[in-house]
């Protein structure tokens, strides 16, 4: 089925793109506003996440009971996430319902109430996500190996430090939000069953007349720092490693994501088959190519009773740093038939279409069709990877561990 | 979207829902084997034997099982609870036969012993994990004070010694006594061409052993201990609870869910409002949960330590509440339209109708239709919400607890 993907672009600088779907019943959006949490003062940390909370609290007509009345009814299946660069809003559902959740969701980047009565149970709400995450070693370790990665801001996590939660005031959020939520810089993105004339017409009708606001500047501060252990009585050590790599909209992203892919996708990769299945070190151990607009890195995650925590780290780094060495054509096969079957499957998902359509504009500045990623897979070659693995091997590793006892990292990460 | 069925002179069952529109294909054989068909020496054996089907056959290594599937770009993957284990692909129609060779060839494992011990670190890793990480077996913990003796309340994972303990021969033994044809169904969902299909497992099951296969079944009988479990470096305090719910009455099961939907769902629900959404809690859900021979309502909370009998006073007022008020019909509404989207959206990919079609047939022997489902939704009323809650009433439950607390009382 040949796809159909529609810009539009209003005059107030919000971007419309969709991807018509007609074989599915369904439709989604994806709506990336500039708001993401890079975007707060230091001593607020979590306030990009509380002005999303806060926004779905009442907006337009409704509060807050109805707003999710109204989406309930609509059958939408909707989340909200926040980013470093992004507040982003989006949902699925039959597709005839999705001109009246777009109407709603709407309202709540425009007209949100902000009202301040809710703020103590927004806030609560918060230091409980807080608190939830001191019980996932996991994701403690994630977050931490990520803001070492990069560079503050853009490694903050998006839940923020308990002084910056309990700080906020409504005033701070209405004034994020009146900064930030603004549709310069917006990215609307859909996909599923839809016309796109009314489409477009439908969004013009909702958004076309807000208010462009001036982009905010941000400010970078170095905070390299190669290894930490965060002491934690658990029965296990979570083991992160961090390197460097190319982002999304570089000419290397594809031999660099393919590297990932024959390191950590697929059971025969190289970390399942030499840390877990060879060696049984561990249950879980992963690693992905994460993109920002103009940095990325490759992050990777092994979790391993203390006692094999040591070894498991040697192996993991080991077979990192082999990856210089070149990948193999077999590896790269299988790396283009998972590549193949994940891009034909995502047309069995408006959600996922919607999301890859506006991450796709946001790095980009336009859409890369299912054909034309295939395309681009398709022409990966062992050169093309060896050559940039070559000229930038695995290096310059930032790593954390949390658990027990900390771990011996060779000098020279 | 068409429906058929064939069973092999073994007793295989084959069914597959049959979509020609459909950019994929699932297929995936689902076992009736789990904890509940295990003795006490073999705690644990169901899930470490799903990990060990993926450790070669006599004519594929372990990397030969990984490398393949890797090759014909498989999304493939296996779990096991209680009275299940599956093993599924999603595959593009074009590797449905070798999709279906290899899962095949891998129901027939060696079950090496250097692999075995091999493996045997992984699953206790696997257990440390679950250790470390919420709820901190809470689940675990309660469908075992739920359930008592019966074999529901037996441990998926099994304990760290129970795992060290075994022995291959038992799992081998363990192998013999569950996993014959007669015992399994075939399913598949998407773009299935049906007479493939059943042409490639009649060459590579049709040679399986048939034996005969039972289950101990037993009606439940619940308890409703209140168990409080100390866990020293959990920042937020855990409970479950369950109480007595449908699983054989179809209209009873569809008016089940919806009241889980109505009381427990993840936002808009009872629940929500009274915990959530004020800052009591970090999380508060229902689900329903159903078995061959019992059905469970489980509400899971997650909240500051400090918070918690409150928290568990307020959940047990509103049950109490519901219990007798019951609950309005723009509630139902609501939960219908979430449910139907639900059904909707997950039926666009096979991968979603896999489990569906599979579940409802492995346990009940039964086709559902997206249709079907949607209709058995939509007929579902305020009156078999009352009849529901006289016969399943939500209070007493069992409760399990797990955090920093050492005790917690709830009024």
């Amino acid at each position: 089925m040949p796809e159909i993907v529609h810009t539009h672009i209003y005059s107030n600088g919000l971007v419309l793109v969709a991807e018509q779907m007609p074989w599915l019943r369904s439709a989604a959006f994806s709506l990336l506003l500039p708001a993401g949490c890079a975007l707060e003062p230091s001593d607020r940390g979590g306030l990009a996440n509380i002005t999303s909370e806060m926004v779905e609290r009442g907006c337009g007509p409704r509060d807050s009971r109805q707003f999710i009345l109204e989406l309930d009814n609509l059958g939408l299946e909707w989340s909200d996430s926040v980013s470093a660069s992004h507040a982003g809003f989006g949902g699925a559902a039959p597709a005839e319902n999705l001109p009246a959740a777009l109407a709603i969701f709407a309202d709540m980047v425009r007209r949100p109430h902000l009202p301040e009565q809710e703020l103590p149970a927004a806030r609560a709400l918060m230091l409980q996500e807080l608190r939830a995450v001191e019980d996932e070693p996991s994701q403690k370790a994630a977050s931490e190996l990520r803001r070492r990665h990069y560079h503050e801001p853009w490694g903050r996590p998006a839940h923020g430090d308990l002084p910056g939660v309990q700080a906020t005031t409504l005033d701070d959020i209405q004034a994020f939000f009146a900064r930030h939520y603004r549709p310069n810089g917006a990215i609307l993105g859909a996909a599923g069953r839809f016309e796109f004339p009314a489409l477009r017409d439908l969004v013009a009708e909702l958004l076309a007349d807000w208010t462009p606001a001036e982009p905010a500047e941000i400010v970078e501060q170095p905070t390299r720092q190669p290894y930490l252990h965060v002491p934690y009585q658990s029965a296990q050590t979570q083991i992160g490693i961090a390197y460097p790599s190319v982002p999304y909209r570089h000419p290397d992203y594809f031999p660099a994501w393919g590297s990932v892919g024959v390191l950590s996708g697929g059971m025969s990769s190289r970390l399942f088959t030499e840390v877990r299945e060879r060696r049984g070190l561990c249950y879980s151990v992963h690693a992905g190519h994460h993109t920002l607009r103009d940095r990325a890195g490759v992050f990777c995650f092994a979790g391993t009773s203390a006692d094999r925590a040591q070894e498991t780290l040697d192996v993991t780094l080991g077979e990192i740093r082999r990856l210089a060495e070149g990948v193999r054509p077999d590896e790269l096969g299988r790396l283009k038939a998972r590549i193949k079957s994940s891009l034909i499957m995502q047309q069995e998902s408006s959600s996922a279409r919607s999301g890859a359509v506006a991450a796709d504009w946001y790095h980009l500045g336009r859409v890369r069709t299912v054909e034309q990623l295939h395309d681009l897979a398709e022409g990966l070659s062992c050169e093309s990877i060896n050559a940039y693995l070559a000229a930038s091997p695995p290096a310059d590793f930032d790593i954390v561990t949390v658990g027990p006892n900390p771990l011996e990292v060779p000098v020279a990460v | 979207m068409q429906f058929k069925r064939y069973t092999l002179p073994n007793g295989l069952e084959i069914v597959a829902e049959c979509n020609p529109e459909a950019y994929s294909t699932a297929i995936g054989f689902f076992v009736r084997t789990g904890s509940r068909d295990e003795t006490d020496a073999e705690s644990g054996v169901s899930h470490f034997l799903e990990h060990m089907m993926f450790k070669g056959t006599p004519t594929r290594s372990a990397d030969d099982v990984n490398r393949e599937f890797d090759e014909i770009g498989a999304h493939y993957n296996a779990y096991t609870n209680e009275e299940a284990t599956v093993y599924y692909a999603n595959v593009l129609p074009e590797y449905l036969d070798r999709a279906l060779e290899l899962l095949a060839d891998i129901l027939r494992p060696s079950l090496r012993e250097a692999d075995f011990e091999t493996e045997k670190q992984v699953i206790l890793e696997e257990i440390h994990m679950y250790d470390d990480q919420p709820p901190f077996g809470a689940d675990e913990h309660c469908r075992a004070a739920y359930f008592g003796s019966h074999p529901l309340g037996r441990s998926v994972l099994g304990t760290v010694e129970s795992i060290a303990d075994l022995r291959v021969e038992a799992m081998r033994d363990y192998f013999e006594r569950r996993y014959a044809p007669a015992n399994m169904v075939l399913v598949g969902a998407g773009r299935v061409a049906f007479d493939d299909l059943v042409r490639v497992a009649e060459s590579a099951c049709g040679p399986w052993v048939s034996l005969p296969v039972s289950r101990t079944m037993s009606p439940a009988e619940p308890k409703t201990p209140f168990v409080t479990i100390r866990k020293e470096i959990a920042t937020q305090q855990y409970t479950l609870l369950m109480s007595a719910a449908p699983f054989d009455d179809a209209r009873e099961r569809y008016a089940a869910k919806l009241l889980a939907t109505v009381l427990g769902d993840d936002s808009g629900s009872r629940l929500y409002w009274e915990l959530v959404d004020p800052g009591l809690a970090e999380h508060a859900g229902m689900q329903h949960a159903e078995f061959a021979d019992a059905g469970a309502m489980i509400t899971f909370l997650c909240c500051a330590p400090d918070d918690a009998a409150e928290n568990l006073t307020r959940l047990a007022r509103l049950y109490q509440a519901v219990g007798q008020e019951g609950v309005t019909e723009v509630e139902l509404r609501q939960a219908k339209n979430k449910v139907c989207s639900r059904v909707v959206l997950s039926g666009e990919r096979p991968r979603g109708r896999l489990f569906a079609v599979g579940i409802d047939w492995v346990c009940r022997a039964e086709y559902r239709s997206i249709e079907d489902d949607l209709q058995a939704v939509d007929a579902v009323t305020i009156d078999d919400f009352e009849a529901l809650l006289r016969r399943y009433p939500l209070l007493p439950t069992a409760t399990v607890t797990i955090g920093p607390l050492e005790s917690v009382t709830v009024e």
